[in-house]
């Protein structure tokens, strides 16, 4: 009886906690509509079950406490394929919104613009591939102090990359990225929530998303895939900016070219 | 029935005379059952003294000064991999598996006795060690009970340099146990069911125990390889989930292997191993709702077939676990397909559960108030599994508090909620004695209302985007006052449910020594293993003949029939149901 009155009190508090408590998601500030979509779809699904179940097993509870006797009927064919039938249903509800938005997930625009994203333990670095518009090739065997990003010296396609290094990074509002992610030691994640979309890192493989930023405004990245001790800490920023001022801050950056250079003398002096 | 006269003669049973034999080396599969599950028990409690230390941290940020990260890593490790493998796995199979088996199907105990026996001393061996990492220099790994490579063997994770070698040593040794009891469970099953007992008739706890033991017999050699792979690569340096990297600014000698590699072999055993944990429960509470509703289990073919077709749906719906592991995006839709398709199966068996209820005469004993609670934590957890198994809605969640709550509502909460709701029911079997009502009602209010508080406002957190296994938030602006304050309020709660376990152990302890004597079959139930000539049963199980069973093990509040329940191995009396079995 009571346990029939705990389970309604705590159904209806849910659907209460749901309607009125303060948390819920975050603002979005991309292109992934169809995201929240079919989590909306998902909760107008899934709350409606919710409901209904728990309520006829309320009902049932304190229906049916302690009597003479059950009444004996071992199963109801017909009951059971008409439930197995909607349920059907409802799941098919749930996977069309689910995967109408994977096919654009997966469908990456041509004309989106690439940006990497380098993760380390427990830091953020960034590359964008420059006027020739490619990412220049590159390996862990580069990796050192003056090369950090591991680009290869020898390609030409890497020379006018400009490296961000440091864990703050601008795009531009209103155009597609193509985010190219790697790591250079673990597994690490680029997650702004905000943003909806987000991929593992993976050492020893490109791994890539793409989204468009809707909102002027600064964000922050979490790293959510576990990778050691600084996980917690390995945060960065993103600005979503006008194109202006996109431009100009992306003029002020370094090259992967001059950097070398720079690096040579330093050797030079040094030596 | 060549079988039936050699298994009625007792004098082919060792029957064991000191007192060594009959409790420490015992080969008897009810005194097993009770070392795994006393041994299963104590490690979660360890699991759990663990999650509460490392709640306080998240609630109350450095409220506890020896919290460095390291530690709170270290423990929210050792917190999942002891509840999922140590304490669930273990208690359902190794302890409910052994108990029930050969009494609920009439045999004598289970076919290799032997072999039994040693299954439970290599899982105390693999606890052992387990428990040794604590011990040794730089503790246990920290790299998360997933343990994902590179991190988990390189020095940026803590307990890199034994704890991680130990962790998997644990596993290996584990996974050789489960083997040796797991043969047992299914030949078992297969080759000594009593006279009568058809598949068909099984208890739905056997059959869930059954199927869950399949799947884990197939399941389990992945994460034994992948063990023994990332053994290889820690200690030898080869690459088989190691690419080349720069660690902490060094060069590492590894080259060519892939991480994703190792995350495809764990979830190949990771998500079959949710249905190791959830079919136990599945049936076990089947059975406790039939019992105690006094009424048969609506739908038994269909539950059986349910959980058949769970166990071989839960073998292609692993990389759902792994949408943004960067992998081959285009997996994204086959995998999302076939884990909601398992929903409809599983969707049946709560309908069942609660059609069970339907018309009953529905006892609020303490195993029924944990029955149906598991029903409502259960709903509330498979449907949020909707979300994270639809592709596209699990980007956004994956890694966030969002799929902490939810599994932790559906293979955390809902197999606890039955493994005490079990543990109630058959404790006047296993020992003789009943426990105190009161305090079993008190522990289920608590337990119940608890998990819930604690588990359904941390969905909330993960829709904020609050990542899982942050030490600390820190400043940001992602994360409100209210969500702090939240994430305090969850922590007292599960400081209480930590605190209020204190009640079972109490009433389990004391009862066994000074509660009253237990009836036979207190709770007045069809299936075989309360017909049992004695209670406790003796070695042996029967006494001089083996029962023959002559019906289902539902016949409850059958028409015509002067009692309300009709023991399976009571003969055919023109009462029996409808349809054939």
């Amino acid at each position: 009886m009571w346990i029939g009155i705990v389970v309604f009190v705590l159904m209806v508090g849910s659907v209460l906690f749901h309607l009125f408590s303060p948390w819920y998601l975050t603002p979005i500030a991309s292109n992934w509509t169809s995201i929240d979509n079919a989590i909306n779809v998902s909760f107008w699904v899934t709350g409606a079950v919710f409901i209904a179940i728990n309520s006829f097993l309320v009902y049932v509870v304190i229906k049916y406490r302690k009597r003479s006797r059950a009444h004996y009927e071992p199963e109801n064919a017909k009951l059971e394929k008409q439930l197995t039938l909607w349920t059907s249903v409802g799941i098919a509800l749930l996977l069309t919104p689910g995967l109408y938005a994977w096919a654009q997930f997966v469908n990456i625009p041509a004309d989106a613009s690439v940006v990497e994203a380098i993760g380390q333990q427990w830091q953020w670095s960034f590359r964008f591939p420059g006027k020739d518009r490619v990412l220049g090739t590159v390996d862990v065997k580069y990796i050192s102090d003056n090369n950090p990003m591991g680009v290869n010296p020898d390609d030409p396609y890497g020379r006018d990359d400009v490296l961000i290094e440091d864990s703050t990074v601008h795009i531009p509002v209103g155009k597609p990225i193509k985010l190219v992610l790697r790591s250079k030691d673990v597994l690490h994640d680029f997650f702004v929530p905000q943003f909806r979309a987000r991929m593992n890192l993976v050492p020893g493989s490109v791994t890539y998303f793409w989204f468009t930023p809707t909102k002027i405004g600064e964000y922050e990245i979490l790293c959510a895939q576990l990778c050691g001790v600084g996980h917690y800490v390995m945060r960065g920023t993103v600005i979503v900016d006008d194109q202006g001022t996109f431009d100009a801050w992306l003029n002020k950056q370094r090259t992967f070219a001059p950097a070398r250079a720079g690096a040579h003398e330093l050797v030079k002096t040094r030596g | 029935m060549a079988y039936a006269t050699l298994a009625d003669d007792l004098r082919e049973f060792h029957h064991p005379k000191t007192w060594v034999g009959k409790y420490v080396w015992s080969q008897d599969h009810k005194v097993i059952a009770v070392q795994y599950m006393a041994t299963a028990i104590g490690t979660g409690l360890i699991a759990l003294v663990l999650s509460d230390l490392f709640r306080l941290q998240i609630g109350f940020p450095g409220s506890l000064s020896f919290m460095t990260p390291e530690r709170y890593y270290q423990f929210i490790t050792m917190h999942g991999m002891i509840m999922v493998i140590y304490l669930l796995t273990a208690l359902f199979l190794g302890g409910f598996g052994n108990y029930l088996i050969p009494l609920m199907l009439g045999a004598r105990d289970m076919v290799f006795p032997f072999v039994n026996m040693m299954s439970y001393w290599f899982f105390l061996l693999a606890v052992l060690v387990l428990v040794a990492s604590f011990f040794v220099p730089g503790g246990p790994t920290g790299a998360g009970w997933t343990l994902y490579p590179p991190q988990a063997i390189l020095p940026g994770a803590p307990g890199r340099d034994l704890g991680i070698i130990l962790m998997l040593a644990s596993l290996a040794i584990f996974i050789i146990a489960f083997t040796m009891g797991g043969l047992n469970y299914v030949v078992t099953v297969l080759q000594a069911r009593t006279r009568g007992m058809t598949l068909m008739r099984m208890p739905l706890s056997i059959w869930g125990i059954f199927v869950a033991t399949i799947l884990a017999l197939l399941a389990f050699p992945a994460l034994f390889v992948a063990a023994v792979m990332m053994m290889l690569d820690r200690i030898l340096g080869t690459s088989f989930f190691m690419p080349a990297l720069v660690s902490m600014g060094q060069q590492l000698g590894y080259n060519g292997g892939s991480p994703i590699l190792f995350q495809h072999l764990f979830w190949f055993f990771g998500h079959p191993e949710v249905y190791i944990v959830a079919l136990p429960a599945f049936g076990i509470v089947s059975d406790l709702l039939s019992v105690h509703a006094r009424k048969n289990i609506f739908g038994y073919r269909m539950m059986v077939w349910a959980i058949v077709i769970i166990g071989g749906l839960s073998f292609i719906v692993w990389a759902h676990h792994m949408y943004v592991s960067g992998m081959n995006p285009y997996f994204g839709f086959f995998f999302a397909t076939s884990t909601l398709i398992i929903a409809v199966p599983t969707a049946i068996k709560v309908y069942n559960w609660v059609l069970t209820l339907w018309k009953g005469s529905i006892h609020f004993t303490v195993p029924m108030l944990f029955a149906i609670g598991f029903i409502f934590t259960f709903i509330n957890g498979g449907l949020t599994g909707l979300f994270l198994g639809n592709v596209s809605v699990d980007v956004p969640l994956s890694g966030t508090y969002f799929v902490v709550a939810h599994f932790h509502m559906v293979m955390g909460v809902s197999p606890i909620l039955v493994v005490f709701g079990a543990l109630y029911h058959w404790y006047p079997k296993i020992t003789g004695k009943m426990w105190n009502e009161t305090l079993g009602k008190l522990h289920f209010w608590l337990t119940f209302v608890g998990t819930y508080l604690i588990y359904f406002p941390m969905h909330y957190l993960g829709f904020l985007g609050m990542p899982r296994r942050y030490y600390e938030y820190g400043q940001s602006a992602l994360v409100p006052h209210s969500a702090h304050m939240l994430n305090a309020f969850i922590t007292v709660v599960a400081l209480a449910v930590g605190v209020s376990q204190l009640i079972f152990f109490y009433n389990m302890i004391w009862s066994y020594f000074y509660g009253p004597k237990a009836e036979s079959n207190p709770w007045r139930a069809a299936s075989l293993e309360w017909q049992t000539p004695e209670t406790p049963p003796a070695h042996g199980n029967w006494g001089p003949k083996l029962p023959t069973v002559y019906r289902w093990a539902y016949d409850y509040s059958v028409p015509g029939a002067p009692d309300d329940f009709i023991p399976q191995n009571v003969p055919a009396d023109g009462l029996s149901r409808h349809h054939q079995t």
